[in-house]
């Protein structure tokens, strides 16, 4: 399968996880921006060389996961897309970063490779936690909250009509590319000439769709902007969910709990 | 590249957002202001084929390797530099949300470096000129072609300074950037090629797409705006070099000299109150003064760098943004009542 297709194939997989009636799907899409937002924040400020302490801050992209009842292999995959620039920069860490900073058992571990996995910890969260959002939110109500945040209504706007469009124009990009397969005998990537021709008659169908859309939308009224406010009520619950998850955030950057708890059960002083 | 989320310290990935976010308000107000309605529905239909052509791959002539088309340079001489920035900053969300490249953090150096830079500084700076305003087939190919390469070597660049003063990669910024440059250099040059060959077939095919140039009227604001961004990434750069550079040689330090010296430290009420503010720092690498760092004369190649001038430096750089944005704010606000 092409990049095209397994793309096409993960925007669908995750536009219909989004549009499932799960319990984290009914919280308001502003309070899960704005939680998901502190925890990036938070989970960015530590240390470099932090690793353990990172770790009970993963409790918010499990639970939020679990609520939003999100499977663990698209979760997996994803992170696989995702993860490559970080951990290709993050593996020079322990080329350059040779300094001992952990005994464990007469091995001495290096900076270096404590700051790689403090990385590897930091792409899998971050990327665990936007995913969440995602697929606990959907592109529509997240697009609506961005406009309730005052984002500027033409982003909010094009968000959406991107989000619509894309598997239209991914699919006609997608027939073109097989078309081009079929008759060219091709296997190997296409010459810059045609991939000209074919990118430029891609360009102009979507330009006149475009222009054929505009058309339709005066016929329904469109006045500049696409109507995005839907019903979004900020719960007691909502405030609950921001302020439980932050104080946790808090708790969790001003106390290293991971050591905590290994001192209490290693019995070693502090 | 895309940045990630992973590889920035919330100082960095803050700044490079007030910067983007800046950029983006006041190109989405530019836009607003045009008023063309038809922009709307071409925008979306632009980001969709940006975002499905990119994932087309061809073959870069004379070598063996593949590219593909990036897009901010033809959307900026399609659209106009402000509406191409929000179509860029459309597709760099999806991407973030979908598939998680870069992050939500790092959407912010991402729109900088994929967005900003080929709208705002190779559009304006190297295609216009270098186009002028009836370019022939060749002007057209070699000013595209031109912009693409210094926007990705420009891209890559930001890249490295967001990861060095970020200080969560231990890459030296000489290592770093000897390997991306070459990198982007080839991927400059292939997303010229695309850019260049299929402007030419629409020149061919359509040209009154390329006939009419800036859809949204170029604004006073811009140059404003370039000093602004430009000043507000050589200020956390530079800023955020020293704060980190600081610290990482006070850590390195601290754990070769081994839990000894922790240890052998007077508990008085300053080291107190300095653990507490380590404690609860929330931006731990740049909280750190030392007031004893002797006076170096500002010199780049100082080993002690006044963190704790710096740290008064990035914050009274973040207070004037948001005093401008909160000046801007008060007035949109005013004209709106009135």
């Amino acid at each position: 399968m092409n990049r095209l297709a397994s793309a096409l194939q993960d925007l669908r997989a995750l536009d219909t996880l989004a549009a499932r009636d799960t319990p984290l799907s009914r919280r308001d899409p502003r309070a899960k921006l704005i939680v998901t937002l502190v925890f990036v924040l938070t989970l960015l400020s530590f240390d470099r060389y932090q690793v353990a302490s990172l770790l009970p801050l993963a409790l918010f992209p499990v639970v939020l996961a679990a609520q939003a009842a999100l499977p663990a292999r698209t979760l997996a995959h994803l992170l696989t897309l995702a993860a490559p620039f970080a951990l290709l920069v993050g593996l020079a860490n322990p080329w350059f970063d040779r300094t001992p900073l952990l005994a464990l058992g007469g091995v001495e571990l290096s900076g270096g490779w404590v700051s790689f996995t403090s990385i590897l910890l930091r792409v899998t969260l971050s990327v665990s936690a936007t995913v969440v959002l995602l697929a606990g939110t959907g592109m529509p109500a997240l697009c609506a909250a961005l406009a309730r945040l005052r984002v500027p209504q033409v982003l909010c706007t094009q968000l959406l009509l991107l989000h619509r469009y894309l598997f239209v124009l991914g699919d006609e990009a997608q027939r073109l590319t097989t078309a081009y397969r079929l008759r060219s005998g091709r296997t190997a990537r296409m010459p810059l000439s045609h991939f000209a021709l074919l990118a430029g008659q891609l360009l102009l169908r979507a330009h006149d769709r475009a222009m054929r859309l505009h058309q339709a939308m005066l016929a329904r009224g469109f006045a500049g902007h696409l109507p995005l406010s839907r019903p979004m009520q900020w719960r007691r619950a909502d405030t609950l969910f921001v302020g439980l998850w932050c104080a946790w955030f808090a708790l969790v950057r001003s106390i290293d709990l991971a050591l905590a708890l290994g001192r209490l059960a290693t019995g070693a002083g502090a | 590249m895309h940045m990630a989320d992973a590889l920035l310290s919330p100082a960095t990935g803050l700044l490079m957002w007030a910067a983007s976010g800046t950029v983006l308000a006041v190109a989405a107000r530019c836009v607003r202001r045009a008023g063309d309605e038809r922009l709307v529905p071409l925008m979306g239909l632009l980001g969709a084929f940006v975002f499905a052509v990119q994932m087309i791959n061809f073959a870069i002539p004379l070598t063996g390797s593949s590219g593909h088309l990036g897009g901010a340079t033809l959307l900026a001489i399609l659209l106009g530099p402000q509406a191409a920035l929000i179509v860029v900053a459309s597709v760099l969300t999806v991407q973030a949300l979908f598939f998680a490249d870069g992050g939500l953090l790092a959407l912010g150096a991402n729109l900088f470096n994929l967005g900003v830079i080929p709208c705002f500084v190779a559009y304006p700076l190297v295609y216009r000129p270098l186009a002028g305003t009836q370019p022939g087939a060749r002007r057209i190919g070699v000013a595209a072609g031109m912009a693409c390469v210094l926007s990705a070597q420009l891209g890559a660049s930001a890249v490295v300074l967001q990861t060095v003063a970020s200080g969560i990669s231990a890459l030296p910024a000489g290592h770093f950037l000897a390997l991306m440059l070459p990198i982007h250099l080839a991927i400059g040059v292939a997303e010229g090629l695309a850019t260049a060959a299929l402007l030419l077939f629409l020149r061919r095919a359509r040209p009154e797409l390329l006939a009419a140039p800036a859809r949204v009227a170029a604004t006073r604001l811009r140059p404003v705006l370039l000093g602004l961004a430009v000043a507000t990434v050589l200020a956390g750069g530079l800023l955020s070099q020293f704060a980190s550079s600081q610290p990482d040689g006070l850590e390195w330090s601290l754990a070769h000299a081994g839990s000894g010296a922790e240890r052998a430290a007077p508990a008085t009420l300053h080291a107190r109150l300095d653990a507490l503010q380590r404690r609860i720092a929330w931006l731990p690498d740049y909280t750190r003064p030392t007031p004893t760092a002797p006076q170096t004369g500002g010199t780049a190649a100082a080993p002690a760098g006044d963190a704790g001038s710096s740290l008064a430096g990035l914050v009274g750089g973040l207070l004037t943004l948001a005093l401008v944005l909160l000046v801007g704010f008060g007035l949109r606000r005013r004209r709106s009542r009135t």
